[in-house]
Formats: structure tokens, sequence, C-alpha cells
């Protein structure tokens, strides 16, 4: 298959070229900014097209090498088979390693090319210092790649078959999870070159802040599905029914989301009322450089979790340099500009922006909280103190309660006006949902003894939000005034970021429903089954009819056989895998809106087999949640306000009213 | 004025070269590798009562016996699952014993957890408070230890088992112990 330069060198080459345009997008138009030399400045857009171009060639000759199965492919080698379905051979292709850093790379070019062809409204040498930052960026990522994990090394002589790939990757869900979560770390690099570049200039005008929220609102977008996609895979895959476990790699995930979230919020401020600017831009420097954190704490070795592809300390020392040089490089150009950077309009507390730095330190809170609670072990080994592991009891009493006045403030802050709000007339539009959240949390609480109090307090929060949705959607299209049928007509022209935003705030109130339904009320049923025993779980009856063996393409799967009444049979697997050995469980799932029959058999025991049930009331809800929360922001970015950072130059900032 | 401004702005690149000096002086280092005060020293007296068929595991069981592993599991953790086959493929070892210590997790689920997955072990000690735990030094699950015949700590491994560890360092111990 192999011999004389192939497809493999021209992906090789095309890297290369791609890490030398990189440079000169990075050093040129910056100097050239600086200098006011024209060409220089108009090589960024170029430049940035053409590296997309360079990588996207790099990234299609991987894509060819794995399916064709070119073993002289040390990379295909060790992570593909040519017995492997197609779709797992093409998404093998960043199921490791330097597969998933190519992606990673192939999405930074990507982003900014879109700048260079869709930002054509931003003043030009802004947008040549924005390329600059983030050819500067890809300048570290490609030389990662090329220096410690090159995609395209060869082996010689070439094997006849691949390693395989690891059986929990060959999975639909693992497979394209991956890509929205890169998409969403590498979509938040915009809003950080935005940043510096603003930065370096010197000033952030409030039309900044509208250049910078789609960018952020796609990447945020992309990042939720991510998260939703690996939280459901966790769920479906691990079979014990999680579907959060507080890993370093997930917590990696959710830190750059905390703060991406915050990102978003107040960079309404610094659009709508040209103040929070310092902060903002801190957000978005922090917002990059916890998704390249995460990326240092897996790829590193340097805290151990199971989704740890690679621990190679030259790679982790690369990475420390290259998070040091850019988030160090950043920080200290905001050490230096940012007590320059005039504040301003005022606001008292009680205010849309009040509520909206509420939730920016409240998510703050969150995202340091969770960091803290991931470095700790390492914090605390380098103080001497003794090695511990940090798990979900920390988190579960840390992180939680922060999210219950999160939520509260979700739901009041857009009843509330700019500048200066009266909180106890928004409580007194608020007070019928108020009082109703609260019954409906007594409710649970009277109708399950023993519930738990934080689950409870999930419900009446996440009650009290979907309340403060739908309030604010009818005031907002005035449905007292003109009843259901003009309310409706205004709601079809309500701007798409007004529904957006009600969209996204619903999607958290139905997740968080779930998560306090799922965690505080499911039951379970452990134990040893034998052919014929029958169990009654939340109103199912399921029958256990025994186990066959089944024959996969790569695996044998015990298949057990549960005849639920009302239902139809269940067909929970575990399959064992012959390379690399390893045994995977297939849940059974009986996915309902009301909950979800969960089904999982084991190995033998004695005369029966290891069973597990779970029934998890509204699990569903948590990624449906999570979906409209997406589907919220993408909703926005379809705002004529928002399409691709349109909007006309402010002459001069806006004279400020005096409060 | 200025100066407290400024000063305020410089804080997060503090915090970020305080992390950056923190990460670089754990690189390189094997987060698995872990010095432990108990090797060559005997196992630290302990009785922990069984999961239910009432055969629990102490410090005579170690003292006198066959070249042990202790392996330190719960059910709620994620890596335990990964090690688990390579357990179970080391029963197959003949002259090793294999015993776990299911370390703070509640019987029950213990159970679930070998129900599921098989149980490797010759003999578990359930420890719920994590007590004994303290006593191994155990900084995390799971944590494999090597006992020799007479009841010394010979070896430990924190994290995972991995095939490689177990072949070019748990292994070769294993055999000169049992010479």
């Amino acid at each position: 298959m192999s011999g004389g330069p192939g497809i493999a060198e021209f992906g090789h080459f095309a890297l290369i070229l791609a890490f030398c345009v990189a440079l000169a997008q990075g050093l040129v138009p910056l100097v050239g900014a600086a200098r006011g030399h024209v060409p220089s400045i108009r090589l960024a857009d170029n430049a940035a097209v053409l590296q997309f171009l360079l990588v996207a060639a790099a990234f299609a000759a991987l894509v060819h090498a794995y399916v064709t199965s070119d073993f002289s492919v040390l990379n295909v080698f060790e992570n593909s088979h040519s017995r492997k379905p197609m779709l797992y051979k093409v998404t093998g292709v960043w199921g490791n390693h330097e597969g998933s850093l190519l992606l990673w790379a192939l999405m930074l070019t990507m982003f900014g090319a879109m700048v260079a062809v869709f930002g054509r409204n931003l003043p030009e040498t802004f947008r040549a210092r924005v390329l600059s930052v983030q050819g500067l960026i890809g300048v570290g990522f490609i030389a990662f790649m090329l220096f410690t994990s090159n995609p395209f090394a060869r082996i010689d002589p070439a094997p006849l078959e691949g390693n395989g790939l690891n059986p929990i990757l060959q999975d639909p869900g693992l497979a394209f999870h991956p890509p929205f979560l890169y998409a969403g770390y590498v979509g938040i690099s915009i809003a950080f070159s935005f940043a510096v570049a603003a930065l370096i200039e010197g000033r952030v005008p409030p039309s900044w802040a509208r250049w910078v929220r789609p960018w952020t609102l796609a990447a945020w977008a992309m990042l939720t599905i991510g998260i939703t996609g690996g939280s459901y895979w966790a769920y479906y895959e691990l079979g014990w029914g999680g579907f959060w476990f507080w890993d370093p790699v997930e917590n990696a995930s959710l830190m750059p989301w905390l703060a991406a979230t915050a990102l978003l919020h107040s960079a309404i401020v610094v659009e709508k009322r040209d103040t929070l600017k310092s902060w903002t831009i801190l957000l978005a420097i922090i917002a990059f450089s916890l998704s390249l954190l995460g990326t240092f704490l897996v790829r590193s070795g340097v805290l151990t979790s199971v989704h740890a592809f690679a621990s190679d300390p030259t790679r982790g020392f690369f990475i420390l340099v290259f998070l040091l040089a850019v988030t160090g490089g950043a920080l200290t150009l905001y050490a230096i500009r940012a007590p320059g950077l005039k504040a301003g309009g005022m606001f008292q507390t009680v205010s849309r922006e009040g509520a909206l730095v509420l939730n920016n330190l409240l998510l703050a809170t969150a995202t340091a909280t969770v960091l803290l609670g991931t470095l700790y072990p390492l914090i605390l080994d380098a103080v001497g103190g003794a090695k511990v592991s940090v798990g979900p009891p920390y988190f579960n009493s840390t992180f939680m309660p922060l999210m219950v006045p999160l939520m509260v403030a979700v739901a009041i802050g857009p009843l509330l006006p700019w500048k200066r709000g009266d909180l106890m007339g928004v409580l007194g539009r608020l007070k019928f949902i108020a009082l109703a959240s609260a019954v409906a949390g007594l409710l649970v609480l009277w109708l399950t003894s023993d519930a738990p109090l934080l689950p409870v307090l999930g419900f009446i929060v996440a009650f009290f939000l979907a309340g403060g949705v739908v309030v604010e959607v009818l005031e907002r299209t005035q449905f007292r005034k003109l009843g259901a049928l003009g309310a409706l007509r205004r709601l079809f022209a309500l701007p798409r970021g007004a529904i957006g935003m009600s969209l996204a705030h619903m999607g958290l109130a139905v997740s968080i429903f779930g998560v306090a339904a799922a965690t505080g009320f499911a039951e379970e049923h452990l134990g040893i089954m034998k052919q014929g025993d029958t169990v009654e779980i939340a109103g199912w009856r399921l029958t256990f009819d025994g186990v066959e063996d089944v024959p996969g393409p790569n695996y044998t799967a015990t298949r057990g056989r549960f005849a639920v009444a009302g239902l139809g049979p269940m067909y929970p697997e575990t399959r064992r895998f012959e390379s690399p050995p390893m045994e995977t469980t297939e849940a059974a799932i009986h996915p309902t809106v009301l909950g979800d029959l969960y089904v999982v058999v084991g190995e033998k025991t004695g005369p029966g087999h290891a069973v597990r049930i779970y029934w998890k009331p509204f699990v569903v809800w948590i990624w449906l949640g999570g979906l409209m929360m997406a589907a919220g922001g993408f909703f926005s970015l379809s705002d004529r306000r928002l399409r691709v950072g349109a909007p006309v130059r402010r002459a001069a900032p806006q004279p400020q009213a005096a409060e | 004025m200025r100066n407290y401004r400024f000063l305020i702005a410089a804080l997060p690149l503090a915090i970020m070269i305080g992390l950056a000096g923190m990460f670089y002086g754990r690189l390189g280092k094997d987060p698995a590798e872990l010095p432990s005060a108990l090797i060559g020293k005997p196992v630290p007296e302990f009785e922990l009562p069984g999961l239910d068929d009432g055969k629990g595991l102490a410090a005579a069981d170690l003292r006198d016996g066959p070249v042990t592993v202790v392996n330190v599991f719960a059910s709620w953790c994620a890596p335990c699952r990964i090690e688990h086959p390579l357990l179970t493929a080391l029963t197959k070892v003949p002259g090793i014993r294999i015993v776990g210590i299911a370390y703070k997790d509640e019987p029950a689920a213990t159970r679930g957890f070998l129900d599921q997955l098989g149980n490797p072990y010759a003999r578990i000690g359930v420890d719920q408070a994590g007590r004994v735990a303290i006593d191994w030094g155990v900084y995390g699950v799971p944590e494999t230890y090597l006992v020799s015949k007479d009841g010394q700590i010979m070896w430990k491994h924190v994290g995972p088992l991995t095939e490689d560890v177990i072949r070019h360092e748990m292994l070769p111990l294993a055999d000169r112990l049992l010479k």
C-alpha cells in the first residue's frame, strides 16, 4: 500500500506549509497594523484562508489514510483495523491524540478563515490584529503537532493489520461529540483573539462586544451540544445510569462552558451599557485559557483520567510553554492595558446590569469551584500535603448550592429594566410563580417522605425559572393587552435574540428539573436474577427470560432478554471484544418523557445473572434542556442584528446618561 | 488609585504564573508514582468485616499465605472498572492471591459492582469508613499493593493497573517473592 512519497507525505507537507503561513499570519499583520503598512495588514485575510485550506488538506490526507487502512502510517496502525466499520474508520481519525489535535487545528483555522471571509465590516486594522493573534495560536498548535505528535509518521515495514480501536470508542455517541466540543473550545479562541486585539488597541468600544458576541454564542452553543452529547454517551455506555461523573476531562469541558456563559452575558452589558469592559476582556482570556488548560491536563498526564489519551512529559512541557505564552502574554497585556480602560455607564445594583453582574459573579465562582476541585490534588501535592482525589461529594456540596441563587437570578434578571430596576415590582410580578413553585416543592417533599433536600430545592428553582421565563415572554408579547392571538402575532415579530434567550433559559430550567428528578428520585434494583424471576420497579414489571450468546462483528455479546409488561422485550448486552480484550455494557434503555427504564445484565453469578435495573425519572429532560439551550444559542445567532458581526461602527461612544 | 488598579489587573497574571509553576513541578512525574513510607515494612494491623459471606480481611491473613495482591477499589471509581479485567486475568497466575479492600463504598454498591464485572478477589475487606486505608497510606482508588508471604509490603501502584505495569513491575517482583 505504501512506497514512495504518498498521500501521508502530502498531508505532512501541507501541515508544514500551514505552519509557515501561520507564522506569517501571526507576525506580518501585527507589525503592519502597528506601523500602518496597508499591504501587510491586508495579508491577514488571505493568510487565514490559505492556512485553513492547507490544514484541511492535511486532515483530508489523514482521513484518506484511515479510510484506505494504510497501516504504514503509525497513527492508523495504532488506532484502526481493516475490519472496522467504515463509520468508525472515519471517526477514528479524531479518536486519538494526534488526530484530535489535527481536528482541533482544522477548527481553529476554519474559525480564522470565517473571520477573514465574514468579518468584512470589522475595521481592517482590527481584523488584521485579530487574525494575527489567531495565527499565533495556530503556530503553537501546528508546531505542537509537527514536533511532538506527528499524525503522519510512517512505520517500515508496514504491518498487515492495525491494532484496532478501543471498543469503548466504537460508538456513535463518542464518535460525534468530540468535534462539537472542539468546535466550542476553539471557537472561544476567537473571543480571545478579539480581546487581545482590543487590548493592543487599548480601547473597547461597545461595538467590540457586538462583534464578539456572535462568535462566542456560536462557540458556546457548540460546546453545549458537545457537553450534552458527552453526558448522554456516559449515561448509556458506562452502564451505571449516571450522567455526570466530575471526571477531570468532564470538568475540562465544563469550565470553559461556564466562563463562556459568563462572557456571553457580560458582553451584553458592554454592548448595551458600555461598561464592565475590563471584566469582559478578562473573561474572554480566561475562557480560552481554560480550554487550553483542559487540553494540558488531559494530554500531559498531570492528572489521571479515564479519558487520557497520552501521557507524555515532552508533550506536557510543550503545552505548558504554549499555555504560558498564550495566557501569560494575554494577561501581561491585560495588566498593562486594563487599568487604562475607561469605566462606562453607571447603574444601580437592582437593574438588568446588576442581575448580569450577579450572574457573572456566580458563574465565575462556580468556574473557580470546579477549577479548585480539579486542581486541588495537584495543589495539595505541590505544597507537600497528602495526595487526595476529589470526588462528586465535593462538587455536590459546593457547585450545586451555587446554582440555586443563579437560577433565581436568571429568572429575575430578564424582567428588570436597564440602569435602574424595581426589585419589589418584579417580585410582585413573580409572586404567583414563586408561590406555585414553593407549593410544588412542598408537595414533592410531602409525597416522597424521605426526599433529599437538594433535589427538592432543584425542583423549586426549576419551576421558578420556568415560570419566570413564561412571565417574561407573556409580558414581552403584551399578552394581557392583546390577548392570545395578538400576543402570538407579537411573538413572531420579536427579535430572534429575545426568543433565543427565553428558549435557552427554559432549557436550563428543563435541565435542572431533569437533574433534580434523576438524582433525587431514581429507583434501582441491584441483584441476581434467575430465569423466570420477576422484578417490579416504579410500576414496571420485568421478567427475566435468560441470556443467550450472540456474535457481533468484532465481539461476542451476552444478551439478556427481559419481558416488560405492557412494553415487550428489552435486550441489554455485555460485549466482550478480543483485540484489545475489553468488556462494554450496552444498557437496554426504554426512554419516555416521564423517565427511563434502564436495564443492564452482567456476568453469570451462581444460579443467575447479575442484573441492574434503574428507573430514572425525567432523565431525558437533562439532555433535552441542553439541546434547548444550544437551539436558543443558534436561534439568537440567526438574529439580523447579530448576524456575523454586522454592526455599523459607532462614530463615538454615546454620551452617558448621568445616574 | 492607579497603582491599586494596576495591582488588581496584574492579579490574574500572578495567579496564572503560580499555577504554571506548580504544573511545571508536576511534569514528568508520573501521577501514579508516589513515595510510600510503607514499602519494606510489615502490613499495618487491621481487621475488616467481609462483604456478605462473613470472610473479611485482616493483617493476620496476609502474614502467612501466598504472595498477595491487595487491591483497594470502590464501585464509584471509574478507573477501577478499567483495571478490572486485568485483575480478573491475574487470578489465573499461579501462586498469587488477590484480595480487595472496598474503600468508602456502600456494601450494596460493591456487590453490584462485583455482580456486574465478576469477583476476582479471594477475600474482601469492607472499609466503609476509610480508616484502614489511611493506615495503608491509600491516596486514592484504585491502588494496588504486593505483599510478600510473611506480610511485608513490597510494592505499590497508585491508579489503574496497566498491562505494562503488571508485566514489567508486578509479575517479575512476584516471581522473586515466590522463590
